[in-house]
Protein backbone atom coordinates (compact mmCIF):
# COMPACT_ATOMS: atom_id res chain seq x y z
CA UNK A 1 0.00 0.00 0.00
CA UNK A 2 1.20 3.25 -0.44
CA UNK A 3 -0.01 7.00 0.46
CA UNK A 4 -0.20 9.87 -1.17
CA UNK A 5 1.26 12.93 -0.27
CA UNK A 6 -0.86 15.84 0.47
CA UNK A 7 -0.13 19.15 -0.94
CA UNK A 8 2.34 19.91 1.99
CA UNK A 9 3.86 17.51 0.99
CA UNK A 10 4.32 17.95 -2.46
CA UNK A 11 5.53 21.58 -1.31
CA UNK A 12 8.17 19.28 1.29
CA UNK A 13 9.33 17.53 -1.69
CA UNK A 14 10.17 20.20 -4.19
CA UNK A 15 12.40 21.93 -1.56
CA UNK A 16 14.80 18.93 -0.92
CA UNK A 17 15.65 19.39 -4.66
CA UNK A 18 15.77 23.34 -4.28
CA UNK A 19 20.36 24.24 -4.46
CA UNK A 20 21.49 27.09 -2.12
CA UNK A 21 21.72 30.13 -4.64
CA UNK A 22 19.00 29.26 -6.82
CA UNK A 23 16.98 32.59 -7.46
CA UNK A 24 13.00 31.42 -7.59
CA UNK A 25 9.73 32.50 -8.30
CA UNK A 26 6.66 30.34 -6.73
CA UNK A 27 3.31 30.37 -8.18
CA UNK A 28 -0.09 30.62 -6.62
CA UNK A 29 -0.65 27.33 -4.86
CA UNK A 30 1.10 24.51 -4.11
CA UNK A 31 4.17 26.00 -4.81
CA UNK A 32 3.92 29.16 -2.63
CA UNK A 33 4.16 26.08 0.46
CA UNK A 34 7.84 25.28 -0.88
CA UNK A 35 9.50 28.40 0.86
CA UNK A 36 8.34 26.90 3.71
CA UNK A 37 10.11 23.68 3.77
CA UNK A 38 13.74 25.17 2.49
CA UNK A 39 15.70 25.22 5.51
CA UNK A 40 16.69 29.37 6.60
CA UNK A 41 20.38 28.48 6.45
CA UNK A 42 19.82 27.28 3.04
CA UNK A 43 19.95 30.86 0.23
CA UNK A 44 17.61 30.60 -2.05
CA UNK A 45 16.63 33.86 -2.63
CA UNK A 46 12.52 33.74 -3.51
CA UNK A 47 10.79 36.28 -6.19
CA UNK A 48 7.77 37.81 -6.69
CA UNK A 49 6.01 39.26 -10.22
CA UNK A 50 4.96 42.50 -8.28
CA UNK A 51 8.53 43.07 -7.66
CA UNK A 52 9.66 41.43 -4.31
CA UNK A 53 13.47 39.80 -4.67
CA UNK A 54 14.14 38.29 -1.34
CA UNK A 55 10.79 37.04 0.34
CA UNK A 56 11.19 36.04 4.02
CA UNK A 57 8.60 34.10 6.04
CA UNK A 58 4.91 35.53 6.44
CA UNK A 59 5.20 38.01 9.34
CA UNK A 60 3.79 38.06 13.21
CA UNK A 61 -0.05 39.87 13.24
CA UNK A 62 1.68 42.65 14.79
CA UNK A 63 4.17 43.11 12.46
CA UNK A 64 2.38 43.19 9.25
CA UNK A 65 3.40 46.15 6.59
CA UNK A 66 0.43 46.92 4.64
CA UNK A 67 2.88 48.32 1.54
CA UNK A 68 4.68 44.88 1.65
CA UNK A 69 3.06 42.07 -0.22
CA UNK A 70 3.27 38.90 -2.22
CA UNK A 71 2.05 37.87 -5.98
CA UNK A 72 -1.33 36.83 -4.24
CA UNK A 73 -1.85 39.85 -2.09
CA UNK A 74 -0.66 38.20 1.10
CA UNK A 75 1.29 40.29 3.95
CA UNK A 76 5.18 38.72 3.80
CA UNK A 77 8.46 39.89 4.77
CA UNK A 78 11.91 40.81 3.12
CA UNK A 79 14.67 39.02 3.66
CA UNK A 80 17.99 40.90 4.29
CA UNK A 81 19.49 41.30 1.29
CA UNK A 82 16.24 42.23 -0.74
CA UNK A 83 15.51 44.81 -2.90
CA UNK A 84 12.06 45.93 -4.79
CA UNK A 85 12.07 46.77 -8.34
CA UNK A 86 8.97 48.45 -10.70
CA UNK A 87 6.66 45.87 -12.69
CA UNK A 88 8.73 45.78 -16.10
CA UNK A 89 11.78 44.72 -13.99
CA UNK A 90 10.07 42.50 -12.30
CA UNK A 91 8.75 40.68 -15.39
CA UNK A 92 12.12 41.48 -17.07
CA UNK A 93 13.69 39.04 -14.33
CA UNK A 94 10.94 36.67 -15.16
CA UNK A 95 10.79 36.76 -18.93
CA UNK A 96 14.85 37.83 -19.26
CA UNK A 97 16.04 34.44 -18.68
CA UNK A 98 16.79 35.28 -14.92
CA UNK A 99 15.18 33.13 -12.75
CA UNK A 100 16.78 29.93 -12.01
CA UNK A 101 13.59 28.00 -11.36
CA UNK A 102 10.05 28.75 -11.66
CA UNK A 103 7.36 26.02 -9.92
CA UNK A 104 3.79 26.81 -11.38
CA UNK A 105 0.51 24.67 -10.50
CA UNK A 106 -0.77 23.01 -13.21
CA UNK A 107 -4.07 21.77 -15.10
CA UNK A 108 -2.01 19.35 -17.06
CA UNK A 109 1.19 18.51 -18.39
CA UNK A 110 2.28 16.87 -21.78
CA UNK A 111 5.18 14.29 -22.54
CA UNK A 112 6.99 17.23 -24.72
CA UNK A 113 6.37 19.55 -21.52
CA UNK A 114 3.52 21.55 -22.37
CA UNK A 115 1.90 23.81 -19.88
CA UNK A 116 -1.94 24.18 -19.14
CA UNK A 117 -2.64 26.04 -16.22
CA UNK A 118 -4.98 29.09 -17.28
CA UNK A 119 -8.20 27.95 -18.43
CA UNK A 120 -10.24 25.01 -18.48
CA UNK A 121 -11.50 25.08 -21.83
CA UNK A 122 -11.07 27.46 -25.19
CA UNK A 123 -15.00 29.29 -24.25
CA UNK A 124 -14.62 30.05 -20.57
CA UNK A 125 -16.06 33.57 -20.49
CA UNK A 126 -14.02 35.25 -18.42
CA UNK A 127 -10.04 34.61 -18.80
CA UNK A 128 -7.72 34.73 -15.64
CA UNK A 129 -3.82 34.75 -17.23
CA UNK A 130 -1.69 36.83 -14.47
CA UNK A 131 1.66 36.58 -15.28
CA UNK A 132 2.00 32.84 -15.78
CA UNK A 133 2.56 32.71 -19.33
CA UNK A 134 5.55 35.16 -19.08
CA UNK A 135 7.74 33.08 -16.22
CA UNK A 136 6.50 29.76 -18.37
CA UNK A 137 8.92 30.86 -21.08
CA UNK A 138 10.96 33.16 -19.51
CA UNK A 139 12.59 30.59 -16.35
CA UNK A 140 15.84 28.79 -17.30
CA UNK A 141 13.37 25.86 -15.26
CA UNK A 142 9.64 25.74 -15.06
CA UNK A 143 8.72 22.98 -12.62
CA UNK A 144 5.07 21.96 -11.94
CA UNK A 145 3.49 20.96 -8.74
CA UNK A 146 -0.34 19.47 -9.07
CA UNK A 147 -2.25 16.40 -8.05
CA UNK A 148 -2.03 13.77 -10.48
CA UNK A 149 -5.27 12.88 -11.43
CA UNK A 150 -8.30 15.29 -10.82
CA UNK A 151 -10.30 15.26 -7.99
CA UNK A 152 -13.41 14.07 -9.56
CA UNK A 153 -13.29 11.14 -11.93
CA UNK A 154 -9.72 10.30 -11.41
CA UNK A 155 -8.46 11.42 -14.45
CA UNK A 156 -5.05 11.73 -15.66
CA UNK A 157 -3.32 15.20 -15.45
CA UNK A 158 0.27 13.81 -16.73
CA UNK A 159 -1.14 13.51 -20.56
CA UNK A 160 0.09 12.70 -23.94
CA UNK A 161 -1.40 15.82 -25.04
CA UNK A 162 -2.68 18.17 -23.19
CA UNK A 163 -6.54 18.75 -23.61
CA UNK A 164 -7.27 22.69 -22.07
CA UNK A 165 -5.89 25.47 -22.97
CA UNK A 166 -1.83 25.65 -23.28
CA UNK A 167 -0.20 28.34 -20.89
CA UNK A 168 3.10 27.89 -23.06
CA UNK A 169 4.51 24.82 -24.78
CA UNK A 170 7.68 22.93 -24.64
CA UNK A 171 8.79 24.42 -21.35
CA UNK A 172 8.17 21.53 -18.47
CA UNK A 173 11.30 20.38 -16.96
CA UNK A 174 9.75 18.47 -14.30
CA UNK A 175 6.41 17.49 -11.90
CA UNK A 176 5.99 17.15 -8.80
CA UNK A 177 2.58 15.11 -7.84
CA UNK A 178 1.35 13.54 -4.75
CA UNK A 179 2.43 10.45 -6.49
CA UNK A 180 5.42 10.63 -8.24
CA UNK A 181 8.62 12.68 -9.98
CA UNK A 182 8.81 12.51 -13.58
CA UNK A 183 11.13 14.34 -15.59
CA UNK A 184 10.49 15.47 -19.59
CA UNK A 185 12.80 14.14 -21.50
CA UNK A 186 12.80 13.39 -25.14
CA UNK A 187 11.62 9.62 -24.50
CA UNK A 188 8.56 10.93 -22.74
CA UNK A 189 8.38 11.06 -18.99
CA UNK A 190 10.43 9.37 -16.98
CA UNK A 191 9.64 8.06 -13.26
CA UNK A 192 12.62 9.68 -10.61
CA UNK A 193 10.97 9.13 -7.87
CA UNK A 194 7.74 7.59 -6.58
CA UNK A 195 5.71 7.54 -3.15
CA UNK A 196 6.92 4.66 -0.88
CA UNK A 197 4.81 1.48 -1.54
CA UNK A 198 3.44 2.43 -5.15
CA UNK A 199 4.87 0.31 -7.92
CA UNK A 200 5.56 1.64 -11.35
CA UNK A 201 2.72 -0.32 -12.83
CA UNK A 202 0.32 1.16 -10.13
CA UNK A 203 1.50 4.39 -11.15
CA UNK A 204 1.07 3.65 -14.99
CA UNK A 205 -2.38 2.34 -14.34
CA UNK A 206 -3.05 6.14 -12.95
CA UNK A 207 -1.69 8.11 -15.94
CA UNK A 208 -2.64 8.50 -19.33
CA UNK A 209 1.01 9.49 -21.17
CA UNK A 210 3.38 6.45 -21.25
CA UNK A 211 6.01 6.26 -18.62
CA UNK A 212 9.84 5.58 -18.57
CA UNK A 213 10.94 4.10 -15.99
CA UNK A 214 14.14 5.49 -14.44
CA UNK A 215 17.57 3.79 -14.11
CA UNK A 216 17.53 4.13 -10.63
CA UNK A 217 14.03 3.37 -10.59
CA UNK A 218 12.59 3.96 -6.77
CA UNK A 219 13.26 6.16 -4.23
CA UNK A 220 15.38 9.18 -5.74
CA UNK B 1 10.07 78.39 -10.00
CA UNK B 2 8.84 74.50 -11.15
CA UNK B 3 5.86 73.62 -8.75
CA UNK B 4 3.82 70.77 -9.26
CA UNK B 5 1.60 70.46 -6.22
CA UNK B 6 -2.10 71.35 -7.00
CA UNK B 7 -4.09 72.10 -4.05
CA UNK B 8 -7.20 70.38 -4.62
CA UNK B 9 -8.67 66.67 -5.95
CA UNK B 10 -10.54 68.68 -8.58
CA UNK B 11 -7.35 70.33 -9.55
CA UNK B 12 -5.43 67.51 -9.95
CA UNK B 13 -7.98 66.23 -12.17
CA UNK B 14 -8.94 68.91 -13.91
CA UNK B 15 -9.52 68.61 -17.78
CA UNK B 16 -9.47 64.13 -18.01
CA UNK B 17 -11.25 64.13 -20.89
CA UNK B 18 -14.23 61.78 -22.19
CA UNK B 19 -12.63 58.54 -23.90
CA UNK B 20 -9.52 58.81 -22.04
CA UNK B 21 -7.36 56.00 -21.40
CA UNK B 22 -6.36 56.05 -17.57
CA UNK B 23 -3.58 53.63 -16.43
CA UNK B 24 -4.21 52.85 -12.90
CA UNK B 25 -0.99 51.98 -10.86
CA UNK B 26 -1.45 49.36 -7.91
CA UNK B 27 -0.91 45.71 -7.04
CA UNK B 28 -2.72 44.83 -3.37
CA UNK B 29 -0.63 48.10 -2.24
CA UNK B 30 0.22 51.45 -4.20
CA UNK B 31 -3.23 51.98 -5.63
CA UNK B 32 -4.37 55.80 -5.77
CA UNK B 33 -7.28 55.22 -3.97
CA UNK B 34 -8.46 58.95 -3.02
CA UNK B 35 -8.01 60.00 -7.00
CA UNK B 36 -9.93 57.01 -8.12
CA UNK B 37 -12.84 57.93 -6.21
CA UNK B 38 -12.36 61.58 -7.19
CA UNK B 39 -12.08 60.70 -11.31
CA UNK B 40 -15.49 59.00 -10.08
CA UNK B 41 -16.78 62.58 -9.00
CA UNK B 42 -15.54 64.03 -11.95
CA UNK B 43 -17.82 62.41 -14.27
CA UNK B 44 -15.49 61.16 -17.00
CA UNK B 45 -16.88 58.82 -19.37
CA UNK B 46 -16.10 55.84 -22.11
CA UNK B 47 -12.84 55.15 -20.51
CA UNK B 48 -10.51 52.63 -21.30
CA UNK B 49 -8.67 51.50 -17.42
CA UNK B 50 -5.16 49.97 -17.86
CA UNK B 51 -4.39 47.64 -14.57
CA UNK B 52 -3.10 44.94 -13.51
CA UNK B 53 -6.62 43.47 -12.79
CA UNK B 54 -9.92 43.80 -12.50
CA UNK B 55 -10.80 43.80 -9.15
CA UNK B 56 -13.03 42.66 -6.84
CA UNK B 57 -16.77 43.24 -5.41
CA UNK B 58 -15.54 46.20 -3.67
CA UNK B 59 -12.66 48.66 -3.82
CA UNK B 60 -11.48 51.40 -5.84
CA UNK B 61 -12.04 49.89 -9.23
CA UNK B 62 -14.82 48.02 -8.72
CA UNK B 63 -16.33 51.40 -8.05
CA UNK B 64 -15.20 52.97 -10.90
CA UNK B 65 -16.56 50.00 -13.06
CA UNK B 66 -19.70 49.94 -11.20
CA UNK B 67 -20.50 53.48 -12.73
CA UNK B 68 -20.30 52.05 -16.46
CA UNK B 69 -18.08 55.30 -17.27
CA UNK B 70 -15.49 52.33 -18.53
CA UNK B 71 -15.98 50.82 -22.12
CA UNK B 72 -13.31 49.10 -22.13
CA UNK B 73 -11.00 47.14 -19.60
CA UNK B 74 -6.99 46.18 -20.32
CA UNK B 75 -5.88 43.81 -17.39
CA UNK B 76 -3.76 40.76 -16.97
CA UNK B 77 -6.97 38.69 -15.19
CA UNK B 78 -10.68 39.14 -14.27
CA UNK B 79 -12.58 36.87 -11.89
CA UNK B 80 -15.44 35.83 -12.62
CA UNK B 81 -17.49 36.19 -9.60
CA UNK B 82 -16.66 40.38 -9.37
CA UNK B 83 -17.93 43.70 -10.86
CA UNK B 84 -15.58 43.63 -13.75
CA UNK B 85 -16.51 39.52 -14.95
CA UNK B 86 -20.31 40.60 -14.17
CA UNK B 87 -20.34 43.92 -16.67
CA UNK B 88 -18.21 41.86 -18.99
CA UNK B 89 -20.29 38.53 -18.87
CA UNK B 90 -23.20 41.15 -19.47
CA UNK B 91 -21.75 42.53 -22.46
CA UNK B 92 -21.40 46.02 -21.03
CA UNK B 93 -17.66 45.72 -20.87
CA UNK B 94 -14.90 45.21 -23.31
CA UNK B 95 -11.94 43.01 -21.81
CA UNK B 96 -8.72 42.87 -23.47
CA UNK B 97 -6.74 40.04 -21.13
CA UNK B 98 -2.77 40.40 -21.54
CA UNK B 99 -0.12 38.40 -19.60
CA UNK B 100 0.78 40.44 -16.99
CA UNK B 101 4.16 41.05 -17.69
CA UNK B 102 3.28 41.51 -21.84
CA UNK B 103 1.13 44.10 -19.95
CA UNK B 104 4.18 45.63 -17.56
CA UNK B 105 6.24 45.73 -20.78
CA UNK B 106 4.01 47.56 -23.32
CA UNK B 107 3.03 49.81 -21.03
CA UNK B 108 7.38 50.16 -20.42
CA UNK B 109 7.12 50.37 -24.18
CA UNK B 110 4.73 53.57 -24.27
CA UNK B 111 7.01 55.70 -22.01
CA UNK B 112 10.42 54.27 -23.63
CA UNK B 113 9.25 55.19 -27.20
CA UNK B 114 9.89 51.66 -28.33
CA UNK B 115 6.96 51.06 -31.44
CA UNK B 116 6.49 47.18 -30.84
CA UNK B 117 8.48 44.53 -30.03
CA UNK B 118 8.10 40.57 -30.16
CA UNK B 119 8.11 38.36 -27.04
CA UNK B 120 7.45 34.72 -26.55
CA UNK B 121 5.11 35.25 -23.93
CA UNK B 122 1.72 33.79 -25.04
CA UNK B 123 2.74 33.34 -28.50
CA UNK B 124 1.82 29.72 -28.79
CA UNK B 125 -1.79 30.09 -26.90
CA UNK B 126 -5.10 31.20 -27.89
CA UNK B 127 -4.29 34.75 -27.12
CA UNK B 128 -1.73 34.80 -30.35
CA UNK B 129 -5.16 33.57 -32.40
CA UNK B 130 -5.46 36.05 -35.40
CA UNK B 131 -2.31 38.04 -34.76
CA UNK B 132 0.96 38.68 -36.14
CA UNK B 133 3.61 35.55 -34.83
CA UNK B 134 7.07 35.49 -36.63
CA UNK B 135 10.22 32.71 -35.52
CA UNK B 136 13.18 34.66 -33.95
CA UNK B 137 16.35 32.88 -32.54
CA UNK B 138 14.14 29.84 -33.34
CA UNK B 139 11.56 30.45 -30.88
CA UNK B 140 7.64 31.43 -31.21
CA UNK B 141 7.02 35.00 -30.58
CA UNK B 142 4.13 37.22 -30.81
CA UNK B 143 4.26 41.14 -32.30
CA UNK B 144 2.68 43.49 -29.03
CA UNK B 145 2.06 47.54 -29.20
CA UNK B 146 2.21 49.64 -26.65
CA UNK B 147 0.01 51.12 -24.55
CA UNK B 148 -0.41 54.74 -23.97
CA UNK B 149 -2.28 56.35 -21.58
CA UNK B 150 -3.64 59.55 -22.09
CA UNK B 151 -3.60 60.03 -17.65
CA UNK B 152 -1.78 57.85 -14.88
CA UNK B 153 -3.04 58.00 -12.07
CA UNK B 154 -0.18 57.51 -9.09
CA UNK B 155 1.09 56.53 -5.77
CA UNK B 156 3.43 57.54 -3.97
CA UNK B 157 5.28 57.93 -0.69
CA UNK B 158 7.28 61.01 -0.85
CA UNK B 159 7.07 63.51 -3.90
CA UNK B 160 9.38 66.57 -4.02
CA UNK B 161 7.92 70.10 -5.89
CA UNK B 162 9.61 68.66 -8.94
CA UNK B 163 7.42 65.68 -9.07
CA UNK B 164 10.60 63.14 -7.76
CA UNK B 165 8.84 60.15 -6.20
CA UNK B 166 9.73 57.54 -4.19
CA UNK B 167 7.64 54.76 -3.30
CA UNK B 168 7.00 52.28 -0.63
CA UNK B 169 8.35 48.74 -0.49
CA UNK B 170 6.01 46.70 -3.18
CA UNK B 171 3.72 49.52 -3.82
CA UNK B 172 5.87 51.04 -6.25
CA UNK B 173 5.07 48.38 -8.80
CA UNK B 174 3.60 49.85 -11.40
CA UNK B 175 3.78 53.31 -10.81
CA UNK B 176 7.14 54.91 -12.10
CA UNK B 177 6.20 52.64 -15.72
CA UNK B 178 2.77 54.43 -15.43
CA UNK B 179 3.69 57.51 -14.91
CA UNK B 180 6.61 57.30 -18.01
CA UNK B 181 3.59 56.16 -20.46
CA UNK B 182 1.08 58.60 -19.99
CA UNK B 183 0.89 62.51 -21.12
CA UNK B 184 -0.61 63.65 -17.90
CA UNK B 185 0.86 61.59 -14.75
CA UNK B 186 -1.45 63.16 -11.49
CA UNK B 187 -0.21 61.61 -8.46
CA UNK B 188 -1.32 61.27 -4.38
CA UNK B 189 1.20 61.27 -2.48
CA UNK B 190 1.68 60.41 1.46
CA UNK B 191 4.43 63.32 1.71
CA UNK B 192 5.70 66.13 0.59
CA UNK B 193 9.59 67.05 1.29
CA UNK B 194 11.64 69.72 0.38
CA UNK B 195 13.14 69.39 -2.83
CA UNK B 196 16.78 67.81 -2.38
CA UNK B 197 15.84 65.76 0.54
CA UNK B 198 14.95 62.66 -1.57
CA UNK B 199 18.95 62.03 -1.70
CA UNK B 200 19.45 61.38 -5.67
CA UNK B 201 20.13 58.24 -5.81
CA UNK B 202 16.97 57.07 -4.14
CA UNK B 203 14.35 59.01 -6.21
CA UNK B 204 12.31 55.64 -7.78
CA UNK B 205 10.22 57.91 -10.54
CA UNK B 206 11.77 60.69 -11.66
CA UNK B 207 9.97 64.22 -11.71
CA UNK B 208 10.31 63.98 -15.83
CA UNK B 209 7.74 61.71 -15.39
CA UNK B 210 5.82 63.66 -13.52
CA UNK B 211 2.82 66.29 -14.03
CA UNK B 212 1.02 67.11 -10.99
CA UNK B 213 0.71 66.43 -7.33
CA UNK B 214 -1.15 66.21 -4.47
CA UNK B 215 -0.68 65.67 -0.90
CA UNK B 216 -2.62 63.35 0.43
CA UNK B 217 -1.81 62.48 3.83
CA UNK B 218 -2.78 59.07 4.94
Amino acid sequence: MFKPLDRNGIAARIARDIPEGWFVNLGIGIPTGVSDFVPEDREVIFHAENGVIGIGPAPAPEDINPYLVNAGVQHITLRTGGAFVHHADSFAIARGGHLDLCVLGAFEVSENGDIANWARSPDEPVKQVGGAMDLAVGAKRLWVAMEHNTKNGGESRIRRVCSYPLTAKGVVRRVYTDLAVLDVTSAGFVVVDMVEGLTFEALQERTEAQLVPSSRHGRA
Amino acid sequence: MIDKFVSSRSEALEGIADGSVILLAGFGAGTPEYLVAGLIEQGAKDLTLVVNAGGRDDGPIADLLATGRVKKLICSFVRPASVAGRLYQAGKLDLEIVPQGTLAERIRAAGAGVQAFYTPTAADTLLAEGRETRIINGRNCLLEYPIHGDVALIDAWEADRWGNLTHRESARNYNPIMAMAAKMAIVQTAHVVPLGAIAPANVHTAGVFVQRVLHVPG
